[in-house]
């Protein structure tokens, strides 16, 4: 069975995932809109920067926000400056390096459910008096449902399911840094695998239930609006 | 009375755009031109959808463009309508929520009365509780117009919505279009590329060829105009604006009166007094040097010829006036040397055939 | 002319079948602390037997597990005695053929130079955020040092500045980005020519703590290749030992 310490990394790792997508959505759509849209020079390194965490291992990705949110990385002067500290050991920490980790998976779904819209609904809008603003919430938000659908979901999972990163910058710590993953990996390494065995199966459980809920959902929706 | 003055340049890579229209603020106006002569551009451009970097442009005594000045007026604040070639419709929302998407947009809501008018007037009704994607195109492109004419907008703005459509459904949406035409006391700026619709619905007409404007004015006066190369086309003809005058039902026809004149049309189910457009084409147009006494013809006119010219090959283009009216014959050129013809002589037209439009 | 090229080609193929047969491959995991000393001895090894051996640095228990489940190991340098004890148990590795090749030693470290005194006092006097160790679940260096807390009586002061990393590697990581001002590592992780090469560092006194001893084992894979038990002979030679010295290690007594 689950101990009263594997159940707190299981809450702590939805927390931390609930968290990270709920940022990633925020910071994602406005990103993934712009890159949709613009002509600037800087789409390109911008985008490439986007699939960047897809490139590097998660264990050197961690290993670099270390470094970086660390007392003489960049980010760490800065939130030392800030006066927030240093970012690593900290379930904020945490929450920054999986919102790093997880950017692509968000970004992407949402840039081609933006890209496949194409700019005629939005001129519709306009010649409808709605505001660039307005028509963002009023017509792309709503025709872009399926892929907010996606990014929610990728977020999300790749969230709970990330190691790497939050091994090394985590620090271990119980009720702040310590997620299922890493304490599956510990009980592995401990060669306790029963405890392993429990605790993957109750994070896979969850997690099958959560998905199948989101892409039934998906389903009845695309069937009752159909998009085309 | 000119309420429309748009000035644009532009260019694109392999594309540019240089007009400097003035139109009139009622009926509709007809941007007419082939594909790449710059027409939707153009609409574009009036809609602020496309920003021209040079731009002058001010309807009804506002300016919505003034690059000088750099003003420009996003589309969402000009009052406008818009109708897309491809009805462009919401997908996500139901036919009265794509109606009522600009009414709840607008401040000033007189919203509610005019939208059940357009309802009316488009025959909508019925297609309220449906989703876009189960409408046939006709229907959708209806919606499109509806959903534009129910924001009250100062000028509606048209582009090529037929041009989508199977014959059929042309059919189905035209005889709207013309209601609209009677009814609508704003301008309508309407892009295409077919004759049919210049005839059926232009009042003035505005030509556009390779981002150039090469003729603008009133439909029956450019149509007539013999240094255009619409004069020369084998559909080449004129459109009259008439009221009916009477009917002869014991001969099944029509008559019908034109500021300086009258003619006789197969029988039209209207009333006394109501204004219809007739079509003359050119080629059925012949010309009379003495009144002929002696023909099957009904339509025997006194005109005055205008202007000349001689056509590639056989034919020649002669522009008559009858009455107020402007009219073109297509004859031959050996015909034209054999009558001797000249531009200010009193001749008589022989019309042979003529079409309704509305 | 044709038979001595014959003769070439004989005396040829039986000199590559020698060399197959004399100078062999073998495989071996090695706990990640000990892969620098280790690197240096194997060159020593290559050059003194002809053979030669392919070397994976990670953690023991990993390799355990994997050893367990068909992987083509042929000898475990484990950063502890309970990996080899496990693998004689259930039956993979050769009884009697393990031995204490290394005993680690610990050090508390700190990347900032002067920050941690000869004597240790700083872990009792603190004013430092966070304290990083290896996970003891995991690594003996864990277990080591949270037996020199509980000697000193810090464990329950110090509990909440503590940072785990699942190796002694990630300890050291996050100690030499300085996101932790200090922390336990191994010896030979900051030792270089007989000193520490860099930073401050207090080593820990032997009676502070159990000794970390590091037991090597042969696995059955390895029992036909004479390179596996040629290589175990060296790893108890002079120049092995000498090796072992050097980066900071005890040898087994």
């Amino acid at each position: 069975m689950l101990s009263s310490a594997d159940l707190d990394t299981l809450l702590l790792t939805f927390k931390v995932a609930g968290i990270a997508t709920t940022i990633l959505l925020l910071v994602g759509t406005p990103l993934a809109w712009w890159l949709t849209r613009t002509r600037s020079v800087w789409k390109g390194p911008i985008n490439a920067i986007v699939a960047l965490p897809l490139v590097l291992p998660p264990t050197v990705l961690g290993f670099y926000l270390l470094v970086l949110m660390g007392p003489t990385g960049a980010i760490g002067q800065l939130t030392n400056w800030l006066g927030l500290g240093t970012l690593p050991f900290t379930f904020y920490g945490l929450v920054v390096g999986s919102v790093l980790y997880s950017i692509p998976f968000v970004v992407q779904p949402l840039q081609t459910a933006f890209a496949m819209i194409g700019k005629q609904p939005l001129e519709a809008a306009a010649t409808l008096r709605a505001s660039p603003f307005d028509s963002f919430f009023s017509v792309v938000m709503p025709l872009a449902k399926p892929g907010f659908i996606t990014a929610t979901i990728l977020g999300f999972t790749h969230t709970v399911g990330e190691f790497g990163v939050v091994l090394m910058i985590g620090g271990n710590i119980p009720n702040k840094t310590r997620v299922v993953s890493v304490q599956i990996y510990n009980h592995v390494e401990a060669l306790e695998y029963t405890d392993a065995h429990w605790l993957a199966g109750c994070l896979l459980l969850f997690s099958f239930t959560v998905l199948l809920i989101l892409y039934t959902q998906l389903k009845a929706s695309t069937v009752t609006q159909p998009f085309k | 009375m000119t309420d429309i003055k748009a000035r644009f340049r532009l260019a694109y890579d392999d594309f540019s755009l240089n007009v400097d229209l003035s139109l009139p603020g009622t009926g509709v106006s007809v941007l007419f031109g082939q594909s790449g002569s710059g027409k939707t551009t153009l609409l574009r451009c009036i809609a602020g959808l496309e920003q021209a970097p040079k731009g002058y442009l001010k309807i009804n005594g506002t300016i919505w463009q003034d690059s000088e000045r750099k003003i420009f007026l996003p589309t969402y604040k000009r009052p406008l309508g818009y109708v897309f070639q491809d009805a462009n419709l919401f997908s996500h929302l139901t036919v009265l929520d794509n109606l009522q998407y600009g009414l709840k947009r607008i401040k000033n809501n007189l919203g509610i009365i005019k939208l059940n008018q357009t309802i009316e007037l488009l025959g909508v009704g019925h297609l309220l509780e449906r989703m876009p994607s189960n409408l046939s195109g006709g229907e959708r492109q209806r919606i499109a117009i509806a959903r534009a004419l129910a924001l009250n907008p100062e000028i509606l703005l048209m582009d090529e919505p037929l041009a989508s459509l199977d014959l059929k459904r042309k059919q189905e949406i035209l005889p709207y279009l013309s209601r609209l035409h009677q009814q609508l006391d704003i301008p309508v700026l309407y892009v295409t590329h077919s004759q049919q619709e210049v005839a059926q619905l232009a009042d003035t007409l505005v030509i556009l060829e390779n981002g150039r404007c090469l003729a603008s004015g009133p439909l029956a006066e450019t149509q007539s105009r013999l240094d255009l190369p619409l004069a020369q086309d084998r559909e080449a003809a004129t459109v009259w604006q008439v009221h009916i005058a009477e009917h002869e039902s014991d001969y099944h026809l029509t008559r019908v009166q034109f500021d300086g004149g009258s003619l006789s049309l197969s029988l039209v189910e209207a009333e006394i007094g109501s204004p219809l457009r007739v079509q003359i084409y050119a080629r059925d147009v012949s010309i009379a040097l003495t009144e002929p006494s002696a023909t099957s013809i009904l339509n025997v006119l006194p005109a005055v010829i205008k202007q000349i010219t001689e056509g590639r090959d056989s034919q020649a283009v002669v522009q008559l006036k009858v009455g107020q009216q402007l009219l073109l014959a297509h004859i031959t050129r050996k015909s034209l040397l054999m009558l001797g013809l000249r531009i200010g002589m009193s001749v008589f037209v022989q019309i042979k055939g003529t079409s309704i439009l509305n | 002319m044709f038979k001595n090229i014959l003769f070439g080609f004989c005396l040829f193929l039986l000199a590559s079948i020698s060399q197959s047969s004399f100078a062999a491959t073998t495989i071996v995991a090695v706990a990640t602390n000990f892969s620098k000393p280790m690197t240096k001895i194997v060159a020593g090894f290559e050059k003194a037997t002809g053979h030669s051996a392919n070397l994976s640095f990670g953690s023991t228990g990993k390799f355990v597990s994997q050893m367990e489940n068909g992987s083509p190991f042929e000898i475990l340098l484990a950063a502890d005695e309970k990996g080899p004890e496990k693998l004689i148990k259930d039956g993979f590795a050769v009884s009697g053929s393990q031995f204490i090749y290394a005993v680690g030693k610990l050090v508390l470290w700190s990347a900032t130079p002067g920050y941690v005194d000869a004597q240790g006092k700083i872990l009792s006097a603190g004013g430092f955020k966070h304290l990083a160790l290896a996970d003891p679940k995991l690594a003996p260096y864990g277990v080591a040092a949270i037996e020199v807390l509980n000697g000193l009586k810090l464990q329950d002061k110090l509990q909440a500045l503590i940072v785990q990393g699942e190796s002694i590697a990630q300890a050291y990581q996050f100690v030499s980005t300085g996101n932790a001002e200090l922390g336990f590592v191994s010896l030979s992780q900051v030792y270089d020519n007989g000193k520490v090469s860099s930073g401050s560092a207090w080593i820990i006194p032997e009676e502070l703590h159990a000794p970390i001893k590091q037991a090597a084992v042969l696995l059955k894979n390895g029992v036909q290749n004479p390179a596996a038990t040629a290589l175990l002979t060296y790893l108890k030679s002079a120049p092995a030992l000498e090796i072992i010295k050097k980066y900071g290690y005890d040898l087994a007594q």
